[in-house]
């Protein structure tokens, strides 16, 4: 394969929210530096959200909400496994990214006097601010990264990092047009590059009808794995409610202000809170178990125009072509009710907690690599957390990146690399991706999905490795892009044995359906009210361990034990 | 190594993303902005749905400067 190589100040890898945000804010911070984006699809309509999002969860408007409170609720919703320091400087520097973003030209609901609306949607406070006409945040942050001259380069996925020591150095990836590697050498590099949103299978049956958007098949978690980094909270896993088969949000978090609500087949209110967490989802898993399934989300109660209201924003937003889905089925939130089911499984520290370890500067446990967004481990983060985050890493990447030298890439690692990539094009004849795909995430499915067993979990390994063994091996590539698609798969296969290896370690039940672990169902804060600390070790195996949470900046409330206070 | 299979099977597959060549200029809008990556420009330059993976997102459709582009929900979701 042909080689194409770039140099360049800041790398950030993923223009997504986070990515965006990072790019502009290196830039602004240190405008002398080069910042070089690179994203596997196109910066305008990439990463979680594509098309656009309908509102802010965690926006902390003084007056509304504080810091404080958010950071205590974000603490027990994440049964105390939690860097408060994180959790608190996200919640204190998020404002600001709202009047800045308001300025750019993104619409957020205000009332008369011109202040932001905020909903309760947490169990306590409120922190939802519906963005009603939001649907080119994606387009505004890419024509803000151009207008500060970053470079961008698209249609290139990043597929492991360079790194000389304890130092990343650069990054290695496939453009998935011409099917060149490409080689960038940074001193500094920002990772965001999403969730690992393709692991399970998902209801209808489509590969690629997934919770998250299919680009997102953790090339993140992948990469920082072999790069020798910490990854933490893998066995928190992301389990989300979703309108069956369309598999969009289930949008009690737009539908909740109007007076929607989560209800069972008589239309019976039943979830009580409708916030995301394994809580919740561990309620929805034991009415299924009763046979009280499946949930709807409930409109039918509510007058035309509130449901007209509804729907301009759930049919133009996020996922727009929801409308379609619905018409297609003959069903109109007037007269039916939306039946839910459970996303597929996968990692993401934008709804749950798992990613790579970052502290409250978002540095990793590797020297000049950031990490922001969903495969950062920020629990809870979502959109707000990912921009909030994106703009620390950005800024403080280019910090490190002004007084670094370059260091040149290591051949072997960038050979390594090629070997790894030109054994599938190499393969033309060999399995399809789709075949290759669709086995690995049965076996997610099949033996990842809670509740976890001892058994479950070590034939989950068992299998993975052995898929690891045999069938990528027989694994095949025609084109770049198939190329693409298939070291997604390796990216999947990695994320499987940590997925597996971190809940075996964990012996406790918490997070509750994301962690619940048949063979140890209680909560034992006693022994594990710690981190779960996944990396690859010498010998090139998974290495599991702990940490101690960092201390604790706030006092806790009654019902969550924890950390020390600091 | 090799699956040993001297053809494959072709399957077909429903196209969920529906382009009108007669509107298509062949800007090749659609094809840059879609996430994953599935559409291209056929031999006279009108864009077609190349790889199955769709995620009905719509930037394909939305970014169209001339309306040429339906994205249907795929036959396995709808």
């Amino acid at each position: 394969m042909e080689t194409r190589m770039y140099e360049t100040d800041v790398l950030i890898i993923g223009g997504g929210t986070a990515g965006t945000m990072a790019a502009i804010k290196a830039k602004q911070a240190q405008p002398q530096l080069n910042v070089l984006v690179l994203d596997k699809a196109d910066i305008r309509r990439s990463g979680a959200i594509s098309m656009g999002m309908d509102g802010l969860n965690n926006a902390v408007v003084p007056g509304k909400a504080t810091p404080e409170e958010y950071t205590l609720e974000i603490t027990e919703s994440n049964d105390g496994i939690i860097d408060q320091r994180a959790v608190y400087r996200q919640a204190s520097e998020c404002y600001p990214i709202i009047q800045e973003l308001d300025s750019w030209g993104v619409d957020f609901e205000k009332d008369a006097e011109g202040n932001y609306e905020v909903y309760r949607v947490h169990r306590k406070g409120r922190y939802v601010l519906p963005m009603p006409k939001a649907s080119n945040l994606k387009l505004i942050l890419a024509k803000k990264v151009k207008q500060h001259r970053c470079k961008v380069i698209n249609r290139v996925m990043a597929t492991r990092l360079l790194t000389e020591g304890n130092q990343v150095v650069g990054a290695l990836g496939l453009d998935v047009n011409s099917g060149e590697l490409v080689i960038v050498k940074a001193k500094a590099v920002v990772l965001t590059a999403g969730a690992a949103g393709r692991m399970g299978l998902t209801d209808s049956g489509y590969l690629y009808s997934t919770y998250e958007n299919p680009t997102n098949s953790g090339e993140g978690f992948a990469m920082v794995y072999h790069a020798g980094a910490e990854l933490t909270g893998i066995e928190c896993y992301q389990i989300n409610p979703t309108m069956k088969d369309y598999n969009g949000p289930a949008c009690a978090y737009v539908a909740g202000p109007f007076g929607g609500y989560t209800a069972n087949a008589k239309g019976e209110r039943v979830t009580g809170c409708d916030y995301w967490s394994g809580e919740l989802i561990m309620n929805m898993w034991k009415l299924a178990n009763k046979g009280e399934w499946p949930l709807f989300l409930k409109l039918t109660h509510l007058d035309d125009e509130t449901v007209s209201k509804i729907e301009a924003i759930l049919h133009h937003n996020e996922r727009p072509s929801r409308d379609l889905f619905h018409a297609g089925r003959g069903k109109d939130y007037r007269t039916d009710m939306v039946e839910l089911n459970f996303s597929e499984v996968g990692l993401c520290s934008g709804h749950s907690a798992s990613g790579v370890l970052v502290n409250h500067e978002a540095e990793t446990s590797l020297r000049g690599l950031y990490a922001a967004g969903d495969m950062a481990c920020v629990p809870h983060q979502y959109l707000l957390g990912a921009l909030t985050f994106g703009k620390i890493a950005g800024v403080n990447a280019a910090a490190f990146a002004a007084s670094t030298a370059r260091v040149e890439p290591n051949q072997g690692q960038i050979e390594a690399e090629r070997k790894r990539i030109e054994a599938l094009s190499a393969n033309a004849d060999g399995v399809p991706h789709q075949q290759v795909e669709y086995k690995i995430r049965r076996i997610v499915t099949q033996y990842l999905m809670p509740p976890k067993t001892t058994t479950k979990m070590e034939l989950a390994l068992e299998k993975i490795r052995h898929f690891r063994k045999e069938d990528l091996k027989l694994l095949g590539a025609r084109d770049p892009h198939e190329l693409g698609r298939a070291l997604e798969i390796h990216s999947i296969v990695d994320c499987a044995e940590m997925m597996a290896s971190a809940s075996l370690f964990r012996k406790e039940s918490r997070w509750g359906f994301y962690h619940y672990y048949l063979d140890y169902p209680e909560r034992d804060d006693a022994n594990w009210m710690k981190r779960v600390i996944v990396k690859k070790g010498g010998d090139g195996e998974i290495e599991l361990s702990t940490k101690e949470l960092p201390p604790y900046v706030l006092e806790t409330r009654t019902g969550v034990a924890g950390g020390t206070t600091a | 190594m090799s699956n040993y299979s001297a053809h494959y099977v072709q399957q077909r597959a429903e196209a969920s993303v529906i382009i009108d060549r007669d509107k298509c200029i062949g800007c090749d809008i659609c094809v840059q902005v879609c996430p994953m990556g599935i559409l291209a420009l056929d031999k006279d330059g009108k864009a077609y749905m190349k790889y199955d993976e769709c995620w009905y997102c719509t930037p394909c459709q939305t970014d169209c400067p001339v309306d040429a582009v339906r994205v249907h929900i795929p036959y396995l979701v709808r």
